[in-house]
C-alpha cells in the first residue's frame, strides 16, 4: 500500500456521559450536547481562542434547521470563531467517518490540527410535518393569488396533523435494525446465554474502568450526569435471563432483549487530532497514530447478507492492505450494536465456509483473544448515541494504546444501510 | 447591602459595614497621598522611600490636621528604630493625628523587626509591643481601613516591595490586623516582574478545587496576573471545572487529589505539558462537621485526607520530581478554624492546623530550593458553603470582625497571588489570615 506522507496523531478526546432516552438530556439539543463536549475538550487541552484546521462532526437524527450544526457549535464554543466546520452523516459510522476525514487531511498536510466526532439525541428528536400536509403548505406558498392559496389549503385534512416521527427502520425493508439483526442472530446460531454473558461482561468492564479512573480525562460530566446512565455495575446473567425478548418474535428462538441490545441514548463525543509537529509545539503527548481505515457495504436488500455484516468484509480488506493478520492487534474495539452482532462477527471470522465462500479466503481469519476485546466495555453498557460512538471508541482505544506504550488496535463499527467503518490505530511509542 | 438592611442595622445599633475597595487592573497601589514617617535610626527609611517612589505615591511627611486637607490613602511608619519601651511613644505621635485623616479603605502600616531577631531585651520587648498597637488600631479604624505589622528581618530590607504593594493596595481588602514577617530571601527566590500588574506572566500555576468558590477565584486572579492555570478538581465537578478553565484560558484537569495515583498523575501531566510548574495552590478542601462524640471514622479520615494528607503527598511528589521551578511557590489554604478551633469541626480544624504545621516544617526546605511555602487562613468568606449556613450562625460569622462583614473569595485569591508572586521570595513560612480581623482566635 502507498504510504501516506505522515500519520495523524490522536491527542485525546472528550465526551459527555451518555444518557438514556428521555433521561437527564431530554431537553438538550444536539447543539447543546456537542457544544458541551467541545468546550470540555477545549478546556482539557487549553484550546481557548485557537483556530483549528477544522471541526467535523455529525448527527444521525438531525433537524433541518441544524444544517450547519457543527459550525454553530464552534461559534458557541470557546474555540476561535475563525475555525471552519462541516457536518457529515453516515448513520452509526458518522463519528468514525468524521475522524477519518480529518486524519486524512492531516496526513496530507492540509490541516495541522482538527477535532472530529458526533452527537445524537433520541429524546429531542426531529419531528417532521406530515408529508401530505407539507405538500399542501408548499403548494399554498407557491400559489400566486389568494384564491389559489385558499384552494390549496382546502386540501388540508385533520389526519394530516399526525406528524412524521423518525423511526429506527430500514426504508427499503421496513424492518427495524433489531429485527434485521434477529435474522442474522438465528442464522449464526447465537444463543441467548452467549449474548447475556457478553452483555454482563460489557457492564462489568465499563464499571471497572470507571473505578480505576480511566475515564477521568475522557469524560466531562454534563447536566448533573457523571457517568453513563445505562451502566449497571451489578448486572448478572441471572437478572438478564428474566427479560422478555424484544426482537425476532416471541418464540423460544427469540434471544434478543432490551439488555443485550443497545438502548436509545443521547450523547456527544469528540477527538482531537493533529500533526506530530503541532502536538510537539504544544507539548501534547501523542496517544496513538491513525494508521488506515476502510468503509464497506453489503447488499442486505436484494442479497442475503445481514444488515450489520459490512465490517465482516471491510476488516479483511483493511488487514490485507496493511499486511496484517487478525491476531496482530493488542486491542479490538467492536462496537456492540447488539451482543449478537459482536458474537456473529467473531464466529464468522472463524468459520471456514464463510471465509471461503464470502471472503474468498483459503483460511479463516481466526479467533480474537477475548481478553483484548472491548476491554473497557462498549456500547451495550455505555449506550450508543449513534454518531457519538465513533469518537468514544477512538479516544478510548488511543488511551489504551498510550497506557500500554506499544501495539496496535482495531476499530469496527457497523451502521444502518448495510454499511460498516473500520480502522487501525497504533501506539505512538 | 441594600438601603433597607443598612437602616435596620443602624436602628439596631449594629456596626454598619463599610464597602471595601477592591483592586482592578490599572488602579494605583496607593489610593491617595501616603503619610510616611519613622523612628530615628530605622533600617527601612531608604527601602521604603524606594518602594513609595516605585508605586508612584505622593508622599507626605507631616501629618496635616484632619479636616479640609487631603485624606491619606495610607499612613506608614518605620518602627525598626524603636529600641525600648519609651520609644513606643513615637507611634502615638505619628498615628494619633493620622488615624482620623485616613481615607475609606485606607491603610495603616507599621514596619518593625522580628522580636526573636533582636539581641537586646528592651529592643525585643519594644518590637513585640508593636503587635498590640497594630491589632488595636485595626479594631478602631473605620470606613474599611485596615492595619498591619510587617516584621522585616535583617537582610530582607531589599525584598519588601511585593509585600508593601499588596498591603498598601486594595488587593488586601479583607486582610486586617495581621503580622507578616519577611525573612532574608533564599538564593534565587526573588525575581522582580517587568510589569507588577502581570507579576505571574509566563508562570504555570496549579490550583486544586478550582471548579467553584474560593478555588475558582484563585484561578481567576492568578490568570489575571498572567499565569497559565491548571485547574484541578474531582471528576464529578468536571462541568463547572471546564467552564472555569475556559473562562481564563486555562486548563482543566479532572483529578481526585486523594487518589493513590494522584501525585503521579499530576506530576506526569505537569512534566509532559509544561515541563514543571511555578506555583502550587492547595485549595481543595471539604467539611464533614460533627461533634467529637458523634464523629465517625470515615468523616475524620475523609477530611484529613483531602485537606492535609493529600497536600503532603503532592508536595513530596513535586519536590522529589524536581518539578517546582525557582522561584517556586507553594500556597496552602488553612482556616481560621485551624487557629481558633471550632465546635463540630474537630476533624476540619485538625487538618487546617496541620496545614500550618506543614508550612512551618517545609519553609526552610523550600528556601534551600529557591522556593517558598505559605498559607492563608480565611475567616468568613461569602461562598455557596457559607450561604447554606443557618441565618443566625451566618450573620454572627459575618459580623464578628473589625470590618463587620464577610470577605469575598477574591480577597483570599489576592492574598494568594501576593504570596505566589516571584517578587515575594522574602515571604516564607507565613500564615496570613484573610478574616477582616476576626474575633475568633485573635
Amino acid at each position: 500500500m502507498a504510504q501516506p506522507p505522515r500519520k495523524a496523531a490522536i491527542l485525546g478526546g472528550n465526551r459527555i456521559p451518555f444518557a438514556r432516552r428521555d433521561g437527564p438530556y431530554a431537553h438538550a439539543s444536539n447543539q447543546d450536547m456537542l457544544t458541551a463536549a467541545l468546550d470540555g475538550l477545549v478546556s482539557r487541552f487549553s484550546l481557548q481562542g485557537e483556530r483549528m484546521g477544522e471541526v467535523v462532526a455529525g448527527a444521525v437524527l438531525k433537524r433541518s434547521r441544524d444544517f450547519n450544526l457543527t459550525r454553530e457549535c464552534v461559534l458557541g464554543s470557546a474555540l476561535s470563531s475563525d475555525t471552519p466546520a462541516y457536518d457529515i452523516q453516515q448513520a452509526c459510522g458518522t463519528g468514525l467517518q468524521a475522524i477519518i476525514a480529518v486524519a486524512n487531511k492531516i496526513a496530507l498536510g492540509q490541516a495541522e490540527c482538527a477535532i472530529a466526532g458526533g452527537v445524537d439525541t433520541t429524546s429531542d428528536a426531529p419531528i417532521e410535518l406530515n408529508d401530505q400536509l407539507r405538500r399542501v403548505l408548499l403548494d399554498a406558498n407557491r400559489a400566486k393569488s389568494a384564491g389559489g392559496r385558499a384552494a390549496a389549503l382546502m386540501r388540508a385534512r385533520p389526519r394530516q396533523l399526525v406528524p412524521a416521527i423518525p423511526r429506527n427502520e430500514e426504508p427499503r425493508t421496513g424492518l427495524s435494525m433489531g429485527e434485521h439483526q434477529a435474522i442474522s442472530t438465528k442464522r449464526w446460531g447465537i444463543t441467548r446465554a452467549e449474548q447475556d454473558e457478553w452483555t454482563v461482561g460489557s457492564h462489568s468492564k465499563l464499571a471497572a474502568a470507571y473505578e480505576r479512573g480511566f475515564f477521568d480525562d475522557l469524560v466531562t460530566p454534563y447536566l448533573g450526569l457523571e457517568r453513563d446512565q445505562n451502566l449497571r455495575p451489578d448486572s448478572t446473567v441471572e437478572k438478564l435471563a428474566k427479560l422478555e425478548p424484544v426482537f425476532g418474535g416471541k418464540g423460544p428462538d427469540a434471544t434478543m432483549t432490551a439488555a443485550n441490545s443497545t438502548p436509545l441514548t443521547d450523547g456527544a463525543s469528540l477527538v482531537l487530532l493533529g500533526s506530530e509537529e503541532w502536538a510537539a509545539g504544544r507539548s501534547l503527548p501523542v496517544l496513538a497514530r491513525f494508521v488506515d481505515a476502510e468503509t464497506g457495504a453489503v447488499d442486505f436488500v436484494h442479497g442475503d447478507e445481514g444488515l450489520l455484516a459490512a465490517p465482516l468484509y471491510a476488516v479483511p480488506r483493511l488487514l490485507d492492505r496493511n499486511g496484517l493478520a487478525l491476531q496482530d492487534f493488542d486491542f479490538y474495539e467492536l462496537h456492540e450494536a447488539f451482543a449478537s452482532q459482536v458474537l456473529m462477527t467473531l464466529k464468522a471470522w472463524q468459520d471456514p465456509v464463510f471465509c471461503r465462500e464470502r471472503l474468498g479466503r483459503e483460511e479463516p481469519l481466526g479467533a480474537i483473544d477475548p481478553e483484548k476485546l472491548n476491554v473497557t466495555g462498549s456500547s451495550l453498557a455505555v449506550g450508543h448515541p449513534f454518531a457519538a460512538t465513533g469518537g468514544r471508541i477512538v479516544a478510548t482505544l488511543a488511551k489504551l494504546l498510550h497506557e500500554r506504550g506499544s501495539g496496535r488496535g482495531l476499530v469496527s463499527i457497523c451502521a444502518a444501510g448495510g454499511q460498516g467503518v473500520v480502522a487501525i490505530l497504533e501506539a505512538a511509542a | 447591602m441594600n438601603t433597607l438592611a443598612r437602616t435596620a442595622m443602624k436602628r439596631a445599633g449594629l456596626p454598619v459595614p463599610a464597602p471595601l475597595e477592591r483592586h482592578e487592573p490599572g488602579k494605583p497601589v496607593a489610593r491617595g497621598p501616603v503619610l510616611a514617617g519613622g523612628a530615628p535610626c530605622g533600617r527601612l527609611a531608604e527601602p521604603l522611600e524606594q518602594v513609595l517612589r516605585s508605586v508612584g505615591a505622593h508622599v507626605v511627611r507631616e501629618s496635616e490636621p484632619a479636616g479640609d486637607g487631603p485624606r491619606f490613602g495610607a499612613a506608614i511608619f518605620d518602627a525598626t528604630g524603636i529600641a525600648d519601651s519609651p520609644g513606643l511613644h513615637r507611634l502615638l505621635a505619628f498615628f494619633r493625628p493620622a488615624i482620623r485623616a485616613l481615607a475609606p479603605s485606607g491603610r495603616l502600616l507599621v514596619l518593625g523587626s522580628r522580636p526573636e531577631d533582636c539581641e537586646p531585651p528592651r529592643e525585643r520587648t519594644a518590637q513585640r509591643a508593636l503587635e498590640g498597637f497594630v491589632r488595636s488600631a485595626g479594631k478602631e479604624l473605620r470606613g474599611g481601613a485596615t492595619a498591619q505589622l510587617v516584621q522585616v528581618a535583617a537582610g530582607a530590607e531589599g525584598a519588601i516591595e511585593s509585600t508593601l504593594r499588596f498591603l498598601l493596595s486594595a488587593r488586601s481588602a479583607y486582610v486586617d490586623g495581621q503580622v507578616v514577617w519577611l525573612e532574608p530571601p533564599g538564593e534565587g527566590t526573588v525575581a522582580i516582574p517587568a510589569d507588577w500588574e502581570r507579576a505571574l506572566d509566563g508562570k504555570v500555576a496549579v490550583v486544586t478545587g478550582a471548579a467553584r468558590g474560593i478555588g475558582r477565584a484563585i484561578a481567576e486572579v492568578l490568570a489575571r496576573d498572567g499565569a497559565h492555570v491548571v485547574c484541578v478538581d474531582v471528576p464529578p465537578a468536571g462541568e463547572a471545572l471546564a467552564a472555569a478553565a475556559n473562562e481564563i484560558s486555562g486548563e482543566a484537569l479532572q483529578l481526585d487529589v486523594t487518589a493513590a495515583d494522584a501525585p503521579q498523575a499530576l506530576t506526569e501531566h505537569l512534566a509532559e505539558r509544561h515541563g514543571g510548574l511555578d506555583v502550587m495552590v492547595h485549595n481543595a478542601g471539604i467539611t464533614r462537621d460533627k461533634t467529637l462524640a458523634g464523629m465517625r471514622s470515615e468523616l475524620w479520615d475523609a477530611v484529613l485526607d483531602v485537606n492535609l494528607s493529600s497536600q503532603e503527598r503532592l508536595n513530596d511528589a513535586l519536590l522529589e520530581g524536581g518539578l517546582l521551578r525557582a522561584p517556586g511557590r507553594i500556597v496552602s489554604v488553612s482556616s481560621v478554624s485551624g487557629i481558633a478551633g471550632n465546635r463540630g469541626q474537630a476533624n476540619y480544624a485538625t487538618s487546617k492546623a496541620g496545614v500550618i504545621g506543614m508550612v512551618g516544617a517545609l519553609a526552610p526546605v523550600l528556601r534551600a530550593r529557591g522556593a517558598t511555602i505559605n498559607a492563608v487562613a480565611p475567616g468568613f468568606i461569602e461562598t455557596d458553603m457559607t450561604a447554606a449556613m443557618p441565618f443566625a450562625t451566618r450573620e454572627a460569622g459575618r459580623r464578628m470582625n473589625s470590618l463587620a462583614q464577610g470577605g469575598l473569595p477574591v480577597d483570599v485569591a489576592e492574598t494568594i497571588a501576593w504570596m505566589a508572586s516571584p517578587a515575594s521570595g522574602a515571604v516564607n513560612g507565613n500564615v496570613v489570615r484573610v478574616c477582616g480581623q476576626s474575633l475568633l482566635g485573635a
